[in-house]
């Protein structure tokens, strides 16, 4: 047990005080690897999640950069063929696909659905990672200083700040927002509120609105393209996220060892990115990983009915889309995006639990 | 064994009240006297012990004096300054020189931290040593608080509560401080760890010329390490004593209960309990008068609506101080 590589002189010393000797090294990261490793459905989570990733770079680089696979040559004589079935001999020899095969059959237009699978996953990988990258950006800004700052008063300066903002939304013409925004600001101050309830009960509010029905209603709204989807999707799904990491700081913040940093003297901003937030951040990390799969499923949700990412772009959830009228003729039009969206969220989210598990303090050295 | 009496800390009416905030704007609706006007001294050298039962202020006391939570009145003299009118920057500064010890060592250390850095970061940030000079350093705290300097690269999950307060103990010696506050410091370690680390603060104490406020509610560990002896009640000091004086002769009710329910090695002493009924009021309602009076087997009409002063029992410089009607 007892390890005596150096020191020999100095260890008579303190023989005596260190006699109960220490298991073999281990990084936090070299734990969290021996119990990850452990649970074989997160590991088949991850290994198809790479897969996914390996793909999405691959169909962004084959059918964009150097088109070996053409997601929008239309081939009218090759229309709803079944996968691995080989193009019709009155096709032109320009449109053949690779390899001489329709792997995954082609669509109403004579489209190579492997050709739109392959640039549909770089499409919703993408739009997965932004979105969640902007919700986790804004969460984890509004649930730190809730939960840092949170037992402060607003003071005017928050407030002037406030209706300024609320100013640039009137010359936007958004002027529900703007009155929304300067009359809460105007609430909390004249009743001493916090900035905790002034921040959590915007996040209650947000969080009333039926999600998918805003999305929806801002999409309409909205200039449609990939990039509004990702924006959309990521600003009205932080609230989850900002409660989380609001909960992390309250109880982070009453923990002895950041006390004992304050009477070190260390500095407000050292303690809140050195001492809480690695410590704040492995349940947000959880989160952010089940986030991703939601957010393809709502941008799934979104192209199938019509408001998602348009046509020239091929997302799986409009090739699902349009796939759905010819759910009996041609089935693959269907399954075979729905089977790879249900795919990928259940990797997604069998690597989220196992995150959550590897990441537990209380599920440690099992 | 306190030989320099030079006071280091001066402490006068100390309160730290907390609001209960109710109803829809969280009007404060009563208050939690947590802390009510309590003032000791403590000079260079010397241990204060603060014993007392739970939630009675203790460690609210302890956390007060560093300035870890705003006392509401009163004031705190360290080293001849003020400690509660500081500005930001020389709070900063006079945190160097008075450090706290944890109860737990598992949480007062961060875990995502080695312990080396853990150690090393007062040094750093304070700007007193870096390089090979700090590590020189760290190496040195290791080895005082007998622990191994290679173990630095480990994390705080790897060692038992024992080590674990030892690289806290390290850490507040980092700064080279003269005044420690040890709260509850070996409450959480078993009986054998206990011994050592009291023994380790003790050497400290002697190498470094500390000062201790010993907070505390096991009363073995204050008759061993400390000096003199504070006993507090619901927010307010009952009797202060030379350690030997408040063993041999508690004046106050409340310490007699206190020293009877401490059990004496020798099953032949006869057993001389004192029950108190009732429980320990709520700092929320403090009863008039004194506040020991709903439980106090001795007491007196007058108890009842006039709070009790200070007396000193025997010559004043000994200290023997006691707030109880019952010593006029």
């Amino acid at each position: 047990m007892h390890d005596s590589k150096s020191g020999a002189s100095l260890k008579a010393e303190f023989v005596s005080l260190d006699a109960e000797g220490l298991a073999p090294q281990e990084t936090p990261w070299q734990e969290f690897l021996r119990i990850f490793k452990k649970d074989y459905q997160a590991l088949i989570g991850f290994w198809v999640l790479m897969l996914l990733l390996v793909t999405a770079l691959a169909g962004k680089a084959l059918t964009e950069w150097w088109v070996v696979f053409d997601p929008e040559a239309v081939r009218l004589t090759d229309k709803f063929l079944p996968p691995l079935s080989v193009p019709s001999p009155d096709s032109l020899p320009a449109d053949r696909p690779f390899g001489g095969v329709y792997l995954m059959g082609t669509d109403e237009l004579g489209r190579d659905v492997f050709a739109r699978m392959f640039q549909g996953s770089f499409v919703s990988l993408s739009i997965g990672f932004v979105a969640v990258g902007i919700s986790l950006g804004i969460g984890v800004l509004l649930g730190g200083v809730s939960g840092y700052y949170g037992q402060d008063k607003v003071s005017l300066k928050t407030v002037l700040i406030g209706i300024f903002l609320g100013g640039v939304l009137f010359y936007f013409n958004w002027n529900f927002l703007g009155y929304a925004i300067i009359a809460m600001l105007l609430l909390t101050w004249i009743f001493r509120l916090s900035v905790d309830t002034l921040i959590m009960r915007f996040t209650d509010a947000m969080m009333c609105f039926p999600t998918f029905f805003l999305i929806l209603t801002a999409v309409a709204l909205l200039p449609p393209s990939i990039y509004t989807i990702m924006f959309i999707i990521g600003l009205f799904s932080w609230m989850g996220m900002a409660r989380f990491v609001r909960a992390e700081f309250l109880s982070l913040r009453e923990q002895d060892f950041v006390i004992a940093a304050k009477a070190l003297g260390v500095p407000e901003w050292r303690i809140i990115f050195r001492h809480m937030v690695p410590n704040a951040l492995a349940p947000v990390f959880v989160s952010a990983t089940i986030g991703v799969a939601t957010a393809i499923l709502t941008e799934s949700g979104l192209s199938f009915l019509g408001f998602g990412v348009p046509p020239p772009d091929a997302t799986w959830g409009n090739i699902l889309s349009d796939g759905k009228g010819f759910i009996f003729d041609a089935p693959w039009l269907f399954f075979i995006p729905g089977l790879a969206i249900f795919l990928v969220v259940l990797a997604f989210n069998l690597v989220g639990e196992g995150l959550r598990e590897a990441l537990n303090p209380k599920l440690r050295s099992r | 064994m306190p030989e320099s009496t030079t006071s280091l800390l001066q402490v006068t009416g100390l309160k730290k009240y907390f609001p209960v905030r109710s109803g829809l704007f969280s009007r404060v609706s009563a208050w939690v006297k947590a802390v009510d006007d309590v003032s000791f001294h403590l000079g260079q050298g010397e241990t204060l012990g603060l014993v007392g039962e739970s939630g009675c202020g203790k460690t609210t006391v302890g956390r007060s004096l560093l300035r870890l939570m705003e006392p509401t009145a009163g004031s705190v003299t360290f080293e001849g300054k003020n400690v509660l009118t500081l500005s930001a920057k020389e709070l900063r500064q006079t945190r160097r020189r008075m450090q706290i010890i944890f109860q737990d060592p598992y949480s007062s250390l961060n875990p995502r931290m080695t312990i080396g850095s853990i150690v090393s970061e007062p040094l750093k940030i304070h700007q007193i040593a870096k390089g090979q000079d700090l590590q020189d350093r760290v190496n040195q705290l290791f080895i005082r608080v007998g622990l191994r300097p290679e173990h630095q690269s480990r994390y705080p999950h790897e060692f038992s509560g024992g080590q674990r307060q030892r690289v806290g103990i390290a850490r507040a010696l980092a700064l080279n401080p003269k005044f420690i506050v040890c709260d509850e410091a070996v409450s959480a370690l078993d009986v054998s760890i206990q011994a050592q680390i009291l023994n380790l603060l003790r050497d400290l104490q002697k190498e470094f010329h500390l000062s201790y406020l010993f907070i505390t509610h096991d009363l073995n560990v204050v008759q061993y390490l400390a000096d003199r002896i504070a006993v507090m009640y619901v927010g307010k000091f009952a009797e202060v004593a030379p350690a030997e004086d408040l063993f041999a002769s508690p004046k106050h009710p409340y310490t007699q209960a206190l020293l009877s329910a401490n059990p004496v090695p020798d099953p032949t002493a006869p057993p001389k309990r004192i029950i108190l009924p009732g429980d320990v009021p709520s700092p929320l309602h403090p009863p008039a008068g004194c506040r020991f009076h709903p439980r106090c087997p001795e007491v007196m009409d007058v108890c009842k609506t006039v709070e009790p002063k200070l007396t000193q029992i025997g010559p004043p410089e000994k200290g023997h101080q006691v707030w109880c009607h019952l010593y006029p």
